[in-house]
Formats: structure tokens, sequence, C-alpha cells
């Protein structure tokens, strides 16, 4: 079956362009839609937004791949972005970065073995007063240092998957 | 004169339970400016906005009301977008003020659209931020339910109605450029544009567009009571209101803080944040947003003001190499910006070398990589800054990495390159000897392999 949007992701598609003069200005967020649906911006995802939206699909690719929220690798249930700039940097973000590799088994750019987390080293979150800081999902974790990681971890097992709520998510596209 | 310390106009609602619901915002005042500023002709609210010194809080210091002031007059179709893709390392103001106060930010932006002529307003927020992006839809759901947004309003010039969309981006530090913003919000990659034409004559889908900072835009409601002369009064000289300082780094009390024009880097650091978490001293300070030239212990007693942080004496100036000042123009040495309130501070054991490559590091990854001298620059800079704070520095890099910040700076569309190579100098004019020592110390070439390694 060829790839298509949920009838409840489509009917939001049609809401979104209704805000913007052309079809091409709702780029951002139809993709970010189709990633919250489909998990991944796989080629397929990419030629389904392009034709939703009557763009080029190389024109969606060109926008897919600037942008560093957009996956276009499977990624884990959860993303893990932790910030490690100057204000995180000066309150421990690379031993809380270390930390969290070594519990996780991985390297920041990776995802664990257990599929659950993908482990992003993230530029400014805009929480300076607050770092070392970490977002997973919607939620902002903050003053993470190393001795938090592991209570941090916890709590973010117990947060919902991020991506690929839907069904299509599970198939290799 | 100087307002005093707890002096508030945008940070009233901080801490205040359910702040962000329409109800709670409106028993404290939300949108009730709303029939002062429709009674006004839009040129009158342009007019006070002049009159009040508003400077726009994203950076660069812009009057807001010339900013306004700008849009052709007669023009059929105008945007006002609001820049609420807060990224600049060091600042978190934005997402503090979209979390406790979203009203206040819609109700600037419907009067600030109805002084525009605009018909439908944006506000571009950072990807990131995907709770605040949410807090922020339910604001903008609430005002359209009670009617403040896509109703018609009776005004001075008849029935008025305007739209607000908010649009997510997606992980770009570049999109907090307005002509970069524009382009994503059109759907593009974030690529920053030539100017001119600039975006208030030619910006979103074409047409004249305003681009304001959040806080900038949330000072409106307070200018539109009170009138512009008692903004301007709070403040100092050319820079009127408060201004909202995010104080970051080794400071035992960080936090985001609203505080008079005018006070002095020394005193934010001792008397509002208590001095270092060390109790040591203090070695450097950025003193707004990682994009600035930082400051040396000597130069923290210059009021934290725009213009002051680009003129006093007292403030070095950044050299591209010994002896040779950096010029903004001829007979203007750079000092330093107040940029985007943006304060990191660091105490005598920080390893500015090592801090100095991750900034590099960020500018080399945010890089758009249109103009040649920022996509190889900033990555020669990261290279070359990183290697020698590793311990593997090679003869000449101090100079050579002035030498390549010099040759970015002023020759990029953006000013992304100056954002990369500002810092660069700054860092090597005030702290020479933390890079020649670390080369004095360096163990040759680097390892098969090495790529950089962690700080």
């Amino acid at each position: 079956m060829a790839l298509q949007f949920s009838p409840q992701a489509d009917a939001k598609i049609s809401d979104i362009c209704r805000r913007y003069p052309n079809t091409q200005a709702a780029c951002l967020p139809v993709l970010h839609l189709a990633q919250d649906e489909f998990g991944y911006l796989s080629e397929d995802v990419l030629e389904l937004v392009a034709a939703r939206l009557a763009v080029p699909s190389s024109h969606v690719f060109g926008v897919a791949t600037f942008y560093t929220m957009f996956h276009r690798e499977p990624v884990g249930k959860k993303v893990l972005m932790m910030c490690t700039n100057v204000s995180c940097m000066l309150t421990g973000a690379y031993e809380t970065l270390r930390k969290l590799e070594q519990r996780l088994g991985i390297k920041a750019g990776q995802t664990s073995a257990d599929g659950e987390f993908t482990l992003i080293e993230e530029e400014c979150l805009a929480a300076c007063a607050d770092g070392p800081a970490m977002i997973c999902g919607d939620r902002y974790f903050l003053r993470v240092t190393a001795d938090k990681v592991d209570a941090t971890l916890d709590e973010c097992r117990k947060l919902p998957a991020q991506h690929g709520h839907h069904p299509h998510s599970d198939k290799k596209h | 004169m100087p307002a005093d310390r707890n002096f508030k106009i945008v940070t009233r609602l901080f801490g205040v339970q359910n702040s962000n619901r329409i109800d709670v915002a409106m028993a404290n005042g939300a949108y009730k400016r709303l029939p002062t500023a429709f009674a006004m002709q839009p040129q009158a609210l342009v007019d006070e906005v002049k009159k009040s010194n508003l400077r726009g809080r994203g950076g660069a210091g812009f009057p807001t009301g010339m900013k306004w002031g700008f849009i052709p007059k007669g023009a059929d179709t105008v945007y006002l977008v609001c820049n609420a893709d807060e990224s600049e390392p060091g600042t978190c103001k934005d997402r503090e003020l979209l979390f406790w106060d979203p009203h206040l930010l819609v109700e600037g932006m419907i009067i600030a659209s109805y002084a525009l002529g605009c018909k439908h307003a944006y506000i571009y927020i950072r990807g990131e931020m995907i709770r605040e992006a949410a807090v922020l839809q339910k604001a903008v759901d609430e005002a359209y339910a009670k009617g403040f947004l896509g109703r018609e309003q009776q005004t001075a010039l008849g029935p008025y109605k305007v739209d607000l969309t908010v649009h997510r981006g997606a992980g770009a530090y570049i999109c907090g450029e307005e002509t970069a913003l524009l382009n994503s919000l059109e759907g593009k990659r974030g690529w920053p544009r030539l100017k001119p034409p600039f975006p208030a004559v030619k910006g979103l889908f074409g047409k004249p567009t305003i681009v304001n900072n959040v806080e900038t835009l949330m000072n409106i409601p307070f200018i539109v009571e009170h009138g512009g002369q008692k903004f301007a009064d709070v403040g100092v000289g050319k820079s009127g209101g408060t201004r909202i300082l995010c104080m970051s780094g080794h400071l035992k009390k960080p936090g985001v803080f609203e505080l008079p024009i005018g006070i002095t880097f020394r005193q934010v650091i001792d008397e509002v944040c208590g001095g270092t978490h060390s109790g040591k001293r203090v070695k450097a300070v950025i003193p707004g947003g990682s994009s600035m030239p930082p400051l040396d212990p000597s130069e923290l007693d210059v009021p934290i003001e725009f213009d002051a942080l680009m003129n006093d004496p007292r403030i070095k100036p950044v050299q591209y190499k010994p002896g040779h000042n950096f010029e903004l123009a001829p007979g203007k040495p750079l000092r330093a910006m107040a940029g985007s309130g943006g304060i990191v501070v660091m105490d005598e054991d920080t390893d500015i070398v090592a801090v100095c490559a991750r900034i590099m590091r960020f500018y080399a990854h945010e890089s758009c990589g249109q103009c040649t001298p920022c996509r190889e620059g900033t990555g020669w800079m990261a290279k070359i800054c990183t290697r020698l704070a590793d311990g593997y520095g090679q003869p000449g890099d101090v100079d050579l990495l002035s030498s390549i910040a010099y040759g970015i700076a002023g020759n990029t569309i953006c000013p992304l390159g100056e954002a990369a190579a500002w810092p660069m100098m700054g860092f090597i004019t005030k702290f020479r000897p933390d890079f020649e020592a670390r080369l004095a110390q360096s163990r040759g070439l680097p390892p098969a392999g090495y790529h950089g390694a962690h700080p």
C-alpha cells in the first residue's frame, strides 16, 4: 500500500495550509507532522509531503536536510537533546554527556540498543540560567549534572514515546 | 532616571500560578490596552513608540519606532513577524516570557499589527521549544475564542481584524537572523537574504514586513497604557524601558532578571546574583550572547546599555592583530555590545581556550553555508581552536585564528560571520596570555584519527 497520511493528519494539513498564502510555506509544519506520524522522514515520506503540498520533491529534500530536528534515519522512541554550549559547559554539561553515553552504551548521535533513546549533543536550548539543560520530548530537564543522570534517565523512560505513534512507523519504508 | 530594581514591565507575571491562562492574564490586565490603542490613529501609535526609545531586544538594539516607520506608505499587505527563535548561546529570556505571559505577547502583537496595518501576523518559535509552542498556541486559541483575534474590532480607522499564526522552526540558529527567518517561514532553507531590500520594503512573501523580538513586542502594551514618554523616562539616554538580563555560568544565583537599564555588570554579578558560585574572582564575562566580544575583570563597571557598551572607553578595543584595532567604521573600534542580554560569567579557574573553542564549534555547526568566508572560516576556527585547546596547537595558531576571523568579518551576507569573528578576535585580544600559554604547552601534532576531543 502506498504511504499515506491518516485522515486526521490530512485534515490538519488542510488547516495548516489555510494559514499561509501558498502551500510551500506549510513545508516546516507539515514535515513536523509527518515526522510525528511516521517516526522519521524517509524518502517516501518526503515524496508524500511534496505531493501533498504540490511542491517539487527536491525542494522538500533540501528543507528536510537543512534543519537538525528533522530525522532522515530512524530514531529511538525518545530523543535526548543534551546542550553542551557555553553556559551548560561551564556548569558541567560534558561530564553529563559522557555519563549519558556511558549509561546508554552509545556515543552522541547514536540510538541505544533497546531502541529507547537517541542521544544528541545539542546547541544552546535557551535554558542557560539552569544549565546543564536537556530536552526529552516536550520536557526540559534542568541542572542535569552528572550525578543526576540516573534519576533523569529513569524519569525519561516513563515518558511516552515521541515519534511513531502511527502504525506505519514500524515498517521500513 | 533609571527605574528601581523592583520595577517590572514584562516579567510581572513570573511565578504567578496559571499566569498563561487567559482568565488569569486578564485579571492581571491583559488586553485592557486594546481599546486605547484602537482609539488612536496608527501613525500616532508609531510616533508613541518612537518617543518611547524602545530598542530591539533581540541583539542589535535598533530603535523599534524607526523600524516601524520604514513601512512604505499605502502598502496593501503588511506582515508582522515575532522572532521567538531564541538560540543565541547565553540567552534564555524569551522561553520564560512565552511560558509565563504569552497573552502579553499576543496583546502586543495585536497593537503592533494595527499600528502597521498588518492583517495576518506570525510568531516564529524555535522548534525545540515544544512545551512553549503548546502554551503559546493555547494562548492564541484562547484569544481567538474571546474575539481578540480573527474578529472585527471598532477602531479609529473603522473595522479592523487580525489573524495570528504560530509557526515552529526545526532547529537552525541561523533562523534567528531576520531574513533567514522569513525564508524559513516561507518553507525554504533558512538562508539569509542579501540586503537591501530590507524586510520593511520586501519581506515575507515579498511584502513589507516588520520582524520584532518577543521582549520588544511585550513592551508595547505598557507604552500604550502609560505613554512613550513614561517608557523613555524609565530608561537611560536613548534606551527606554527595562532590560531582561539572562545571568548564567559560574554564578551563585543565576537566573532571568528584569532590571533597570544602566545597572553595571559588577552590580548584577555581585548584588543580584550573589557573586560566583565558587566565591572566586571573575575571569571573563560574555556581555550579550556568545556573539559578542568578551569582557575582562577590569571592564565590569560599565553600564549594561546599548550605547555604553559600544562607546565606553573603559572597554578595550578588539584587535585583529596586536596593535591593530578592528574598526566597525573609520575611527570607530569594536568594543562590545549589549546584544541579546545573555550574560555568561566565568570564574578564574575557567579554561578560556576551551570555552572559545566550544563557541567556535557552535558557529561552525550553525553556518548556513552560503558564503565561503563564513562556511570555511568558522570550520577552520573551530578546528584550530579545538586542537589548541586539546594541546595540539601548531606554531602561529593564535595569529592564524585572528587572521581567519578578520577575513570573515564584513565579508558575508549576514551577521553570523561577525558573530563568530568578533568573539574569536575578542578572546584573543583580552586573553592572549591564555592562548600563548596553551600553545607553549603543545604536545605537537595530534595522533592519527584525532577529530577534536571533548574539552
